[in-house]
């Protein structure tokens, strides 16, 4: 064991990612961020100071043993590594990519309190790639039961429940509406920040566990929730759908030619490979002077592909300031080093027409803050007089998405007021052995959200289906014993099933 | 093999065609007014084509298609009965609402000639009189006339050149019915847009409810996108998951055609592409047959 470090014996800048010329990034679609190489990896490994309050497992959704991962990175011991990650999180290539750190381990890390805070992301993604790379999978011995598992819905609350159930023994099988499995992985979220080869090398790991993808299938429709437990033999399901139905702003001109959703935009880009038109044949819209109106990940995303497709101008307009802006601070840097001009304070009030159905303009009024809002922000609000028009040919909404109403139409599911599924703390909903987490549950939300509710509502279908959680008495924290019975969480509600041989 | 296997093509004229295409799950519950979205291939783009019909017991799904864009034609040369599509995924929107109206008006014109067939079934099953209404711009394009029939309690044809039935347009024919009974309690329209806002407009003076299927542009078809928003009055919907049945009274027909123009110079050039690489294609291959075949008559085709 190496001496004790402190936060003056550690390195005290942050290594820094080998990133793409902004310049030259600007015109291409692979990837802005490099990555680590091992020795970057390793010497951002020794700025983590293993401090036993260790606040950044409670910082992440899923609660992934970091410290122990960072401590086998520090010793070369890769592999140890990953088999730390992948106890708790299946997909770290992908997470190490998008997960929004600086609020999440990053924002508590002890480091950070004094100095920069550990590159956490950017080990994750180092320990993943590097799996990657070495054809790595950790395939534990899966015990099976008679148990079959439906998912509905591809995305990363699908595929983290997927993995858990599959690792439970679970026959488990995921339905995609889409050609290819990865929902908002794979149409969302451009090649630049998530290539395809790591969606496909994650999704690859899953059918190695055993899991089932199943495309072409609009469950709802095809057939119900309800049929899945009563006619298909799947003894519980779990809903993760999305959000997926975009907000339009409701300003005069919306419907009009050159306005489009953030989402249609990415999946004509990068689901259908739009950017290849015409030796793939779905035709995008190209723009020369383009806004984009909201300030998330996903209006990061659509500028950073409008500028890529040779858009000469792309604005960004955001009612509120910068400090608001839901965006990752990284993504939001990297589109300013591209060149992105943004209009914060700016609130689109009409789209211009230009007498032939298609947008010549757009009309915005300025906004300044005032008292904070529900959500903690401050609220912006319009001063007088202060309209302008400005030209532009596209016009993208990325101001986030309502429920999506198929499963309600086509189920009994219980609906909250705002139309998505109904589901308690377990993420159990109103159906019995049907359970719903992500963002057709909260709404919008990032990608990891949406995994640790994948991973929240396996627990809580393990439960049901009465499989031993092996998790669980080992997160079991008492020490003395109080809060379990050899070993075994009392909070857990079904014990082993014993057969006596 | 393909998971979603073609099993019959008829050709009802050299831009009509239909398919019928093995996919058991989904016939067994399709119905009425729900569509497809279906790709060729891996390049391919997402097309929606309404559902035609479905047969139950033979766990088929049929859609007829106009060849128009380069998709359709792609898929015009290159479906034949054993091969088969790369995606196919549905049934996709709300079913129409097949009222308990006594007496209704089925209209199809152009592409929605086949689409109206399973409504016009519905009703009929339904109890309902069916009056057909069907256009075509010629007597040679007709086609499943012998199915309307035998759904249908009164068939009407209209042709542009009045080569068959009423020469006119299919307005001609609802004002037909109208004349002849005051009890419609309903027409179902489907046909390009400018057809069924002629039909909606026909109906109108009359107040008799009229449903139009509408067909706008979408890539997934399952409300994700907002591609397929029509104006419906003040409000706006997605045609693919509120839809693709709406009230044609309400519906805002000039915004809808507007839309549908978005691509029209991408969908020029994506024809222009393909027929170009078509082209090519016969040129290579006529001439590398040329001298490997003195005598044309001893080719050995494979």
């Amino acid at each position: 064991m190496a001496k004790k470090r402190t936060i003056r014996t550690i390195p005290q800048e942050r290594t820094p990612m080998r990133e793409q010329d902004p310049q030259a990034r600007a015109k291409n679609f692979e990837e802005v961020a490099c990555g680590y190489s091992i020795e970057d990896a390793l010497r951002e490994s020794e700025r983590c100071m293993l401090c036993p309050d260790e606040p950044c497992i409670a910082g992440c959704p899923v609660g992934i043993d970091i410290p122990g991962f960072i401590q086998k990175l520090g010793e070369k011991d890769f592999r140890g590594a990953y088999d730390i990650l992948t106890d708790t999180n299946l997909l770290p290539s992908i997470c190490g990519r998008v997960c929004p750190q600086e609020t999440q381990c990053e924002g508590v890390c002890t480091v950070g309190d004094s100095l920069e805070p550990v590159a956490i992301g950017r080990l994750e993604r180092f320990v993943g790639d590097t799996a990657i790379k070495e054809g790595w999978v950790n395939i534990p011995y899966i015990e099976p039961t008679r148990f079959r598992v439906g998912i509905v819905g591809s995305g990363p609350a699908g595929m983290a429940c997927a993995a858990d159930m599959a690792k439970a023994g679970c026959d488990v099988t995921v339905y995609e509406a889409f050609h290819q499995p990865g929902g908002v992985l794979r149409y969302g979220i451009p090649d630049f920040r998530l290539p395809n080869e790591v969606i496909d090398a994650e999704i690859n790991n899953l059918r190695k566990l055993g899991v089932k993808f199943e495309c072409n299938t609009l469950v709802g429709r095809l057939f119900t929730i309800e049929q899945m437990i009563e006619e298909m033999g799947f003894h519980t399901v779990f809903v993760g759908v999305g959000a997926g139905y975009p907000t339009m702003l409701g300003i005069p001109g919306d419907s009009l030619n050159g306005v489009l959703s953030a989402n249609e935009l990415l999946t004509r880009c990068n689901l259908m490979r739009a950017k290849e038109f015409p030796n793939f044949d779905t035709p995008l819209p190209l723009g020369h002077r383009v806004a984009v109106v909201g300030a998330g990940n996903t209006a990061m995303d659509a500028m950073r592909v409008s500028k890529r497709l040779g858009a000469e101008k792309v604005y960004c307009i955001y009612r509120r300031s910068r400090k608001e802006a839901p965006a990752r601070v990284e993504e939001v840097h990297h589109a300013e080093q591209e060149e992105i001009e943004f209009h914060w304070l700016t609130n689109p009030v009409a789209v211009l027409d230009d007498g032939k159905g298609s947008v010549r303009g757009m009309r915005c009024i300025r906004m300044e803050l005032g008292e904070p809002d529900d959500s903690g922000r401050r609220r912006p609000v319009p001063i007088a007089g202060s309209e302008f028009d400005f030209e532009t040919d596209l016009i993208v909404y990325a101001i986030g998405t309502n429920a999506n109403p198929i499963m309600g139409q086509t189920s009994k599911l219980k609906l909250n007021k705002w139309g998505y599924i109904g589901a308690d703390e377990n993420l159990a909903t109103s159906v019995a052995g049907v359970y719903a987490g992500g963002d057709i549950v909260t709404g919008a939300a990032t990608v990891i959200e949406a995994m640790g509710a994948g991973r929240k509502a396996a627990r809580s279908m393990k439960a049901y289906l009465g499989i031993r959680d092996s998790s669980l008495p080992y997160m079991a924290q008492d020490g003395n014993g109080a809060g379990s019975l050899f070993g075994i969480d009392l909070k857990e509600r079904n014990f082993a099933r014993v057969r006596v041989a | 093999m393909s998971r979603f296997e073609i099993i019959k093509r008829e050709d009802f004229s050299d831009v009509t065609y239909l398919l019928e295409i093995l996919h058991p799950m989904m016939a067994k519950v399709a119905r009425p007014g729900q569509f497809v979205i279906v790709m060729l291939h891996e390049h391919g783009e997402r097309i929606p084509l309404t559902i035609a019909d479905f047969d139950r017991n033979a766990g088929t799904i049929t859609l007829v298609i106009q060849a128009v864009g380069k998709t359709t034609k792609e898929m015009q040369r290159a479906c034949r009965v054993g091969t088969g599509l790369y995606a196919m995924v549905g049934p996709m929107g709300i079913p129409s609402p097949i009222s308990h109206a006594k007496k209704v008006v089925c209209v199809g014109g152009g592409l929605g000639v086949a689409p109206v067939y399973p409504q016009a079934r519905a009703f009929k099953e339904a109890g309902a009189y069916v009056i057909g209404v069907l256009g075509f711009r010629n007597k040679s394009l007709i086609f499943w006339e012998d199915k309307f029939r035998a759904c249908c309690d009164e068939f009407i044809v209209c042709t542009d050149d009045g080569s068959a039935g009423i020469k006119g347009l299919v307005t001609e024919g609802i004002k037909q019915a109208i004349a002849m009974h005051s009890d419609i309690d309903e027409v179902v329209a489907i046909g390009p847009p400018i057809m069924m806002k002629g039909c909606a407009e026909a109906t109108r003076p009359h107040q008799i409810k009229t449903m139009v299927s509408l067909n706008p542009l979408m890539v997934d078809g399952t409300g994700m996108c907002g591609g397929c928003r029509v104006k419906l009055g003040d409000k706006v919907k997605f045609a693919c998951v509120d839809g693709p049945d709406f009230d044609g009274h309400l519906v805002d027909f000039d915004d809808l055609m507007t839309r549908l123009r978005r691509y029209t110079k991408e969908e020029r050039m994506s024809l222009d592409h393909w027929e170009k690489n078509c082209r090519m294609q016969k040129q290579i291959e006529a001439a590398s047959a040329l001298p490997a075949s003195p005598a044309p008559a001893s080719k050995v085709k494979r």
